[in-house]
Parts: structure tokens; C-alpha cells; sequence
């Protein structure tokens, strides 16, 4: 520990602080543009200068220097910085001028205004009078891609974006081209970034020069409601924040969770939200003569209430969708069991997870933080830069830092940093398990390594040798203590909920490909899809479908029946992310028309079909599912998994077979019903696919 | 006036043979191998015992800065960087060494190597310097040839030395810009501490030096330090290459005692100031960055790091820029200010905005269409960027503005008055390009 006086308060504080980092130890406020916590250190902007003692006689860039790099006084006394002598005051003053010289100053007409650094800064920095009688500088804007609008003119060059961009999200598309005044930042060809994480450059941008194209003067930031919520677009569980206005969702914010996504968001989190308005279901409809029609929900739940009556508890069967809610899946595991059916799944890709093998063999056990202090990874079947993109970040986090192996056994992608790519399928992965190669040695001697399952990789005919082979690495001797690598990457938000509460089929139950196909054969009479959209809707025969969901997607277009039902902004509701962490998403706005909670639909249909459910409101429905499931109460935690079971799945592991993996996610920007009514999301999903077709010819 | 026998570039006009056969003719390589015998303790205390001080502007000692290179080596490589990016207007001395006495730097960067345990340097050749480039590599070339430098040659001390070419940039003559040039890098500066003596080149200790400091050095070993201190007077001794343009009778590049008054530099080398030595205007002593020094300092003025201090300019690196009364002394500190303008980096913002503002407003000046309250406006812009950069280039740029308010402010309210008693709309002058 270091001490240092600042502005007369002396602190001590770790010797590789920053000057910056001490002052605010020591309660002192320092401006800044360019240093931010996460990125590299550019010290370009000289908003943060300081004078110190026992250092160079003129101000220095607190962001820059460290507390050891002062000298000590003649006598050992502890070096000294101001933050607010004359000096510090005259060379904030004296940058904030520069800065403003040729910023436009067209905050009326900037979707920063409100909520702009620089605006807010220069209105405790900077002075009143603009002494500055030449011609601002002009500088065209340029194209980025579909989901960040420049605005060049306001650039402070602070190079935020090109720091994120080229350290974080792992792509070396943007820089700052030319000199002097003439410095512009570009994409150098003004193409399209390629990052699933280039939205964060408008939270970084400390001025209005890269803002949301989408939500481009869309809304002011004081006239809108802020609800803290949980992202669904993959199973990470980002920290959001929805900002709405009326009863419209008007954009969607990172929330820092360091557990978590640090304070990062991938662009389908972000740019969701115009999905959430269109092709929504927002009145019962029942399908009479092959046409649905618009009916009353009591019209709807007789329908229902008639088909179930007819069917008797075996011909029932229900499949829960990716963006299915835990409170949700609760009420319609309840409401199917208690007709008598034992056909449950919530693994619409037929992963092969059993919640009865214990939670530690479904689970990213590692926990998404433990990634960066893995010492080899090995990546099977899955891509985490689409399946989770934040999480990939992490990942790269990790790489930066040195001292890593990663290996990859599937199709070889671009994840954003190098890894040895070992094969294509379960044979590799019989070799790796095996120790040969350098990367099997690798992995068998290390410490804490990290085996991440995709769901490209479960869903094979594959699927539980992998998940047998990825646990015997996981838990070979010689691991750490405490040390659990089996990581599961899920790719759908309700998959670890649903598995907790166990949303599988009892036994003698069907699997999803088991309704299928049964619904198809005529063996099962009538199917509840909650938001099931990625199976195959065409292959369920004569069966009666009720679909209960949000979106006109392929569920709702096979449906019979469909209940309109709240999307995960319009409801307070449970997820489970993929490393197990429990959160809570809160209600931003309402459904829309006569869209209702899913469980509360549950709930009255229960009353219909003759099996009253035992809760009343959301408040009591919790109070059942918690005493079912005691780590659900146990919000922002994760129950970790018992080690057991994963040795437990080694020792019973099927033999490899010869499958080679797949992708999990064919189109990151399409992967749910949400996304695919999305404008923006076929924006840049067509740019992806022009990208694909450009790099193969 | 210096004596021929201390000349230490002695073909400096390119009169004789600069290739290996006549620098060796001329003392270059001799007793090397005794030189490095002594040790590389020796060679730093021989070097901070002859007071040379950097000649590529900061003036700062070169024997201290060798010793601050890391005495045990921690695994990594150690880099001598020659910094042959002489971009200042108004200096031309490293051009003059590079292609007429190319092999005392050859023998220099071997010396200088040693010293601190480097066993690769690096040349960073100005972009423009094409001959200059191709008489370096030749003579490195030779002393490769006559196994002088390279590995295992004839003075026990593997080194390789490169040739980099740069693009152009002045800003890559800032140290650390170099380096990252060098890495292959947009030349910006980086951010000190750290320095390049612990983190440099690729991250590991370097030195950054002038060529001339460099090509200094071994002469001063070979012949003591006392014999170099000995010329010129005290803290600022030795010779020095003074290069003189402008308008003088006869512009040159001149070895010379340090402290030579100017005006015996002047007149015995540069045939005098055009029109005679009352026809002088002004001075720039030091390249474009030194504040300037009017007439009347230059009567008495001392030409080393201490006389030009005390005129309130800098000696910089020697390359004295002489203007007589012909010169618009706003328009030339206004032409200087639009170099700085173009060749600031852009990464830091007072340098990045500032420069272009200071040119703007001086070329206003320069017609007179301003205000006088813009004269105490542009120095205090001045002040706002002096200090408040990353590297020295915002200093560099602030100085001659300041020097030319501080001389020069009766002549620009002079030209401000005539302007606006008898403004010229810019239609006439439109007009008139138009007939």
C-alpha cells in the first residue's frame, strides 16, 4: 500500500492505483472522457489533469499515472495531488475550450442531449464564453452499420470505440485515420461493423457522435420510466435496464452484474425492442373451418376445456419455449400434471439433459466470472459468440490476459480469438478425453480447466457421450479443489429454470421428438406450446394445439388455440441463466390488448378444464414453487453443483460415437420469436448473410 | 573558431570518400576493440565525464541517459534507437552525417550498443531522406562486410544494426512515437512514465537517441573527455553542428565550438545577414519550435543551451533560421504555426484543436484582420496547450507564438490599425484574380 495526500486527505491505497483511482478513494471528483474502467488507458482527452508534488512541474493525466510513480517528499512524506487547485481549474478549463471548439453544440437536436457527458461536464468545467471566432470543423458522417448512427461532427476523439471495439469485442474494424484536426474515427471502408456486441460503442461514446440508429430521435432520456430487468435473447442473463414511455418500450440498456455481463450487452439485447411491437398477439383466436378467428378468452378456454375433456390425460402433452418464464412453466407443469399427463419437455432441441442426474450435469459450473481464471478451455460443439455473445467476451477476456489454451471440437468459426481447433466431432472428443495430442495433454495436466458443452454437441445422437466425455475431463484428478469445469452452455433462457423445476417428461413420459412424432402418428391429442416456435410445427398432424405465446410466429400459425401472453418485459418473472444464477426480470409496461401473464392464464384455465390450481397470485404461486425448489428464493445466487454428480455422469458415460457437431444458432439475429418481428434484427441479419455470401465467393 | 584538428566530422561537405576505405582513412574504427576492452562502466562515466548533452534539442546528458538502462538484464532484449527522423524546420546536421559521414554513426551504434547492453539498434530514417537511407545501408553494409558489426565480429559484441524508413510524419521524431512507428504502428506518442529505458521498443529497455549524439561519441572515447569538455565553456561544452539558413549570404552546415557568439557564426561561416548585420530582423536559433530572438538580443547572444536560455528561447538543435527586415515576421510564425497544424498526431485534444486554432487566428494576424483582444487571447490559448499534452509537440507548437507576441506585438496592433482603417473586402481582391 501507497499513501497519498489528496486535496489534504491522506489515503492509502495500492501502489498500482492510479492517480484517478486515489482521488476518488479519497472522495475527490475527477472528470474524464477517454478512460473508462474497462478499456486500455489512451490518456488522450487531458480532461482528468492534476497537479501532484514530486512529480513533472505541470499538470498530469491522473488516468495515467500511477500512485508509485510520484516521489515521496524530502523528509518521506507522502507525495501530494490536488484536484482542485487554480492550476487543475485553468487546465480543465482550458481543455473543455478545446473540446467545444469544434463540437457543434446542437444539443437541442442530439439523442445524447440529457444524458451527455460532455454536456454535463462542460456545465461544471468549462466557462460561459466561447471566445473561438473561426469556422468549426466539419467532418462527414460515416456508415457503421444498421444499429449505430454517427454523427462525426461531435466527435472528441476519445477513442472509446476503437478501444472497445478492438480490445473487448475483438475486431479490428474501427480506428481513428488521419492527423491533427483532420483525425476522423471510421470504419476505414465504411462497411458494417461485424460484432455481435457493437451496440456498447453508444453507451461508451461520451458524446452524441455515435448514438442508437433505431431509437434516433425516438425519445428524450427524462421522459422515460427505468425498470430494471433480465435479458432472455440467450441463456447469460444479462442486467438490463428497459426504458419505456407510455406503454412503449423505447430502448434497452446494460446494467453493470461484474457475475455477469460486466457492463456489456449484445446487440440483439439491445436492439430487441421493436420486436416487442409487432406481430403481437394481443386477443385470443380459435381456428374454426382451417381459419382463426378472433374470440373471447371464455370462448377460447371452452374450446380447450371441450378438446382436454375428450383426450383424457395421456393424449396431453406440452413443450415449454425458450422464453418461457420459470413462474410460467411452474403453472403449466402444474396444470399438466394434474390432467394427467405425463409428457413435459422443455428441451426443444432434444439436449441431452436429465435434471434427474443432478443440477451440476446441466449447469456452466464454472460460473461465467470463473472464466477468467481457467487455465485451458475447451470449446465442444458450441459457437459462444453467437449462442452468448457477452459470455464470448469474457472469454477473450481471458485469452488477452495470457497464459491460456483453448481448444475447439466442432465446425471451425470465428470466435474472436485464436484457439487450436482439434476436429470436427465425437471422435475428436474421444481423443482429447483420451489425453493425446499436445491439447489433450494440455487439458489432462491442468489445474482449472473449462469444458464448455454446446447444445449443437447435447442435440446430436451424440448428445449424452458428450456430456459424459466432457464430465470425465471435468472431474479427472488432479483438478483444484472446489474446481467443477463441466460449463454447459445454454443457449435459451427457460432451459435451466425449466430443468430445475423439472419441466422434462415423468417417467414414461415423451420427450419433445416423442410428441412430435406421437402428435403425428395421432397419438396425442392435444399439445400446449408455450412460446415453442424452433420445433417442427408442420409435423403435429391432426393434434389440437394451443399455443400460448407473444408472437405470430410458427407456433401461433399452426396453433388451434392461441392465448395471447405477456413478453418478458411485461411481466415479473424468474429466470435461471445458464451458470444457475437466479433473477428476477421486472415488469417495464403491460401486454398489449387482452394479453395476459402466462401463469395467470394457467391459472384460469385450471378453473375451466376442472383442476383448480392452489394459487391465486404471483405472490402465492411463488410460495409453492419455492417450497417445491428452495434455490429459487434465492435470487442473484447460484446454488452451485454438487461435484458428485458430474463424476457420477463419468462413470456412466456411453461410448463416442462418430457424429460430427453442428451450429446451435444458424442466425445469431434471428434465434427467437421476438427477434425474427423485429425489423432491426432482419436489418442485420441480411447484412450477415451478404457478409457470408461475400467471404465465399 | 574551432581548429581543424577538433573537428570531429571531417567530411561533413562530402569532399573525400564516404564509404569505409576513407572514414578509415580519417580515424573512424580505430582502437574500437580497445574502446570496448575497457568496459561498459568506463564508456558511461567516459560519457557523463565529457558533459556531452543530447543534440537532438532537449539538451539533456547523454552519458546519464545510457546509465539509466537496467544494469542486470531481466530476460529481455535490450534496443539502442538512433533517431534519424530530422523533420525540424530549419535542421539539416543528421542529413549531412547520414550521407557524407555515415560510419561514424555505424561505429557509434556499436559503441553506444555495448554500452548499454544492446545488441540491436535500430536507425528510424526520416521518410524524405532517400539518399541519406541508401548511404546508411551502404556503409552499414561495409562494416557488416568488414565483419566491424554483425555476429561475431572483430570487436567481440554482436550487433545488428537496422535501417527503419519512416513516412514522413514530424511527430515520429517524438521518441516514443518512433517506437511505435518502429512497431509498425500509427506514429502517436505514448503516455509517460513508463519510459522507454524500461519499456520501450516492443516493450523491453531502449534508448532513443540523436544521431549526433551517437556519432559523437566515438571520437570523444578515442581522443578523452577532457579534450571534449575542454572546448567551448562550462555545462555546455563540445562542438557542435550548427546548420544556418535563411537569409544569410552563404546557408551551411559548420562544425563549431559550443558558445560561439552568433554573430562570429554569422559572419565567418554565412558570409554575414543579407544587406549586412543592421538588416537583421530577427533569429530562430534552434529549428522551428525555439521562440524567436529579435535583432536586438542577437548583438550579444551566445549560441549554446545556456546563451539561447537566456533570450528566453531555446538552442535546440542548432539549425539557425535567419530572417532579415524583408521578412513578414507574422507570416512566417504563421506558416510555422500551419506546420505544427499538419503534423500534430490528433491523439491529445489541446495540440489536436489548439494548433489549428493558433494558425487560424495567426493568419489572420498576418493580414491584420483581427482584433487586438486577440493578441492576449492567443497567448493565453498558447499557455492553455504548453504542458497540458502528451508529448512536446503542443510545447513546440505554442513557443514561436509566444515569441512572436512577446517581440513582436507593436507590429501586429501596427498592422491590425492599417487594416482596419482600410479594410480590403475580399470582393477586390477576387477581382483582382479574376482579370
Amino acid at each position: 500500500m501507497a499513501k497519498i495526500i489528496v486535496d489534504g486527505i491522506e489515503v492509502d491505497v495500492p501502489p498500482d492505483y492510479t492517480l484517478l483511482q486515489a482521488a476518488e478513494a479519497a472522495g475527490a471528483e475527477v472528470p474524464r472522457f477517454c478512460f473508462h474502467e474497462r478499456l486500455s488507458i489512451a490518456g488522450n482527452c487531458r480532461m482528468c489533469l492534476v497537479e501532484v508534488k514530486g512529480g513533472p512541474p505541470k499538470p498530469q493525466a491522473s488516468c495515467a499515472m500511477n500512485v508509485r510513480d510520484l516521489r515521496p517528499g524530502p523528509n518521506g512524506e507522502p507525495p501530494v495531488m490536488f484536484t482542485k487547485s487554480p492550476m487543475v481549474k485553468k487546465a480543465r478549463e482550458g481543455v473543455m475550450e478545446f473540446l467545444l471548439i469544434n463540437h457543434p453544440l446542437d444539443c437541442p437536436i442530439c439523442d445524447q442531449g440529457g444524458e451527455c457527458d460532455l454536456q454535463d461536464q462542460a456545465m461544471a468545467y468549462g466557462v460561459d464564453k466561447n471566445r473561438f471566432a473561426e469556422n468549426k470543423r466539419a467532418v462527414e458522417d460515416k456508415y457503421i452499420g444498421a444499429l449505430v448512427k454517427t454523427s462525426m461532427n461531435r466527435c472528441i476523439h476519445c477513442t472509446r470505440c476503437v478501444r472497445f471495439t478492438t480490445e473487448v469485442a475483438g475486431i479490428t474494424e474501427m480506428g481513428l485515420i488521419g492527423r491533427g484536426e483532420d483525425a476522423e474515427i471510421t470504419t476505414y471502408l465504411e462497411k458494417a461493423l461485424t460484432s455481435e456486441l457493437q451496440g456498447n460503442v453508444i453507451d461508451l461514446c461520451p458524446v452524441g457522435a455515435l448514438t442508437s440508429k433505431p431509437y434516433a430521435f425516438q425519445a428524450r432520456p427524462w421522459e422515460l420510466v427505468k425498470t430494471e430487468s433480465i435479458d432472455v435473447m440467450d441463456a447469460v442473463g444479462s442486467n438490463i435496464r428497459v426504458d419505456v414511455r407510455g406503454r412503449e418500450v423505447m430502448r434497452v440498456l446494460p446494467r453493470l452484474n461484474e457475475a455477469v455481463n460486466e457492463e456489456w450487452i449484445s446487440d440483439k439485447t439491445r436492439f430487441i425492442w421493436d420486436g416487442l411491437k409487432t406481430q403481437r398477439l394481443d386477443r385470443p383466436y380459435l381456428r374454426v373451418g382451417g381459419k382463426l378467428k378472433p374470440v373471447s378468452w371464455s370462448e377460447a378456454f371452452a374450446a380447450i376445456a371441450a378438446k382436454v375433456k375428450a383426450a383424457g390425460g395421456e393424449k396431453i402433452g406440452a413443450i415449454g419455449g425458450d422464453l418461457a418464464a420459470v413462474e410460467d412453466l411452474y403453472a403449466l407443469k402444474a396444470l399438466v400434471t394434474a390432467l394427467g399427463s405425463k409428457n413435459l419437455d422443455i428441451r426443444q432441441d432434444g439436449a441431452a439433459l436429465e435434471p434427474a442426474k443432478g443440477r451440476a450435469g446441466y449447469l456452466f459450473n464454472p460460473t461465467i466470472a470463473g472464466i477468467e481464471q481457467a487455465d485451458v478451455i475447451l470449446i465442444v460443439g458450441a459457437n459462444p459468440r453467437l449462442e452468448a455473445s457477452v459470455l464470448n467476451a469474457r472469454i477473450r477476456k481471458r485469452w488477452r490476459a495470457g497464459g491460456v489454451k483453448i481448444g475447439l471440437v466442432g465446425e471451425k468459426v470465428d470466435l474472436t480469438y485464436s484457439y487450436d481447433h482439434l476436429g470436427a466431432g465425437a471422435q475428436t472428443l474421444a481423443d482429447v478425453v483420451a489425453g493425446n495430442g499436445t491439447f489433450g495433454q494440455a487439458l489432462a495436466g491442468a489445474k482449472r480447466p473449462i469444458v464448455i458443452v454446446g447444445q449443437a454437441a447435447l442435440a446430436g445422437s451424440d448428445g449424452a457421450a458428450v456430456l459424459g466425455a466432457a464430465a470425465t475431463i471435468a472431474s479427472a484428478a488432479g483438478r483444484d479443489e472446489g474446481w467443477n469445469g463441466l460449463a454447459v452452455l445454454h443457449n435459451a433462457a427457460s432451459r435451466v429454470g425449466g430443468l430445475d423445476i423439472g419441466f422434462v417428461p415423468a417417467a414414461g413420459g415423451l420427450d419433445t421428438a416423442g410428441m412430435i412424432k406421437a402428435a403425428g402418428q395421432g397419438a396425442l391429442d392435444v399439445l400446449f406450446l408455450l412460446g415453442a416456435d424452433e420445433i417442427d410445427t408442420a409435423a403435429l398432424g391432426q393434434a389440437f394445439v394451443v399455443y400460448i405465446g407473444t408472437h405470430g410466429d410458427a407456433g401461433a400459425h399452426r396453433a388451434d388455440v392461441i392465448l395471447p401472453a405477456a413478453a418478458y418485459t411485461e411481466k415479473s418473472a424468474t429466470y435461471v441463466n445458464t451458470e444457475g444464477r437466479v433473477q428476477i426480470a421486472n415488469r417495464a409496461t403491460f401486454p398489449p390488448g387482452e394479453a395476459r401473464e402466462d401463469w395467470a392464464i394457467f391459472r384460469a384455465l385450471s378453473d375451466v378444464v376442472g383442476k383448480r390450481l392452489p394459487f391465486d397470485s404471483l405472490a402465492q404461486l411463488r410460495k409453492a414453487l419455492y417450497a417445491e425448489v428452495p434455490h429459487l428464493a434465492a435470487i442473484d445466487q447460484v446454488k452451485a453443483g454438487a461435484p458428485a454428480d458430474v463424476a457420477a455422469i463419468a462413470a456412466s458415460a456411453p461410448a463416442l460415437g462418430s457424429a460430427t457437431f453442428g451450429q446451435a444458432v444458424a442466425d445469431f439475429y434471428l434465434t427467437n420469436p421476438i427477434a425474427r418481428a423485429s425489423a432491426v434484427m432482419a436489418e442485420c441479419s441480411a447484412l450477415a448473410a451478404g457478409r457470408l455470401a461475400a467471404a465465399a465467393e | 573558431m574551432l581548429a581543424d584538428k577538433d573537428r570531429i566530422f571531417t567530411n561533413i561537405y562530402g569532399a573525400q570518400d564516404w564509404g569505409l576505405q576513407g572514414a578509415l582513412k580519417r580515424g573512424s574504427w580505430d582502437g574500437t576493440k580497445t574502446i570496448l576492452t575497457a568496459g561498459r562502466d568506463w564508456i558511461i562515466d567516459q560519457m557523463k565525464a565529457s558533459g556531452l548533452r543530447g543534440r537532438g534539442g532537449a539538451g539533456f546528458s547523454t552519458g546519464l541517459k545510457w546509465s539509466f538502462m537496467p544494469k542486470n538484464n531481466d530476460g529481455r532484449p535490450h534496443y539502442l534507437v538512433v533517431n534519424a527522423d530530422e523533420s525540424e524546420p530549419g535542421t539539416c546536421k543528421d542529413r549531412e552525417i547520414l550521407r557524407h559521414d555515415p560510419h561514424h554513426l555505424v561505429e557509434g551504434c556499436l559503441i553506444a550498443g555495448f554500452a548499454m547492453g544492446a545488441h540491436a539498434a535500430y536507425i528510424y530514417v526520416r521518410g524524405e531522406f532517400i539518399r541519406e537511407r541508401e548511404h546508411l545501408q551502404a556503409a552499414i553494409d561495409q562494416a557488416y562486410e568488414a565483419k566491424l558489426i554483425g555476429k561475431n565480429n572483430v570487436h567481440g559484441w554482436d550487433m545488428d544494426i537496422y535501417v527503419a524508413h519512416g513516412a514522413g510524419a514530424y511527430i515520429c521524431g517524438e521518441e516514443t512515437a518512433l517506437l511505435e512507428s518502429l512497431e509498425g504502428k500509427k506514429g502517436q506518442p505514448r503516455l509517460k512514465p513508463p519510459f522507454p529505458a524500461n519499456v520501450g521498443l516492443y516493450g523491453c529497455p531502449t534508448t532513443v537517441n540523436n544521431v549526433e549524439s551517437i556519432a559523437v561519441a566515438p571520437t570523444i572515447l578515442r581522443r578523452g573527455p577532457s579534450w571534449f569538455s575542454s572546448i567551448g565553456r562550462a555545462n555546455n561544452v563540445g562542438t557542435k553542428l550548427f546548420g544556418i539558413s535563411g537569409h544569410v549570404n552563404t546557408p551551411c552546415i559548420v562544425e563549431e565550438a559550443m558558445g560561439i557568439p552568433f554573430k562570429e557564426l554569422i559572419e565567418k561561416h554565412g558570409g554575414g545577414v543579407r544587406g549586412g548585420w543592421d538588416n537583421l530582423l530577427a533569429i530562430i536559433p534552434g529549428g522551428a519550435s525555439c521562440p524567436i530572438v529579435p535583432a536586438k538580443d542577437c548583438e550579444e547572444l551566445i549560441m549554446d543551451f545556456d546563451g539561447c536560455r537566456a533570450v528566453k528561447s531555446s538552442f535546440g538543435t542548432a539549425g539557425v533560421l535567419v530572417m532579415d527586415k524583408s521578412t513578414d515576421v507574422i507570416k512566417a510564425i504563421a506558416r510555422i504555426s500551419s506546420f505544427f497544424k499538419h503534423e500534430s498526431c490528433g491523439q491529445c485534444t489541446p495540440c489536436r484543436e489548439g494548433t489549428g486554432w493558433m494558425w487560424r487566428v495567426l493568419s489572420r494576424m498576418a493580414r491584420g484582420e483581427a482584433d487586438k483582444r486577440e493578441i492576449d487571447m492567443l497567448l493565453q490559448v498558447t499557455t492553455q496547450i504548453e504542458g497540458h499534452t502528451i508529448c512536446a509537440l503542443g510545447d513546440a507548437a505554442a513557443w514561436p507564438v509566444q515569441g512572436l507576441i512577446r517581440h513582436f506585438r507593436p507590429l501586429i496592433e501596427e498592422r491590425i490599425d492599417l487594416y482596419s482603417a482600410n479594410p480590403r473586402p475580399v470582393e477586390r481582391e477576387m477581382m483582382e484574380a479574376a482579370e
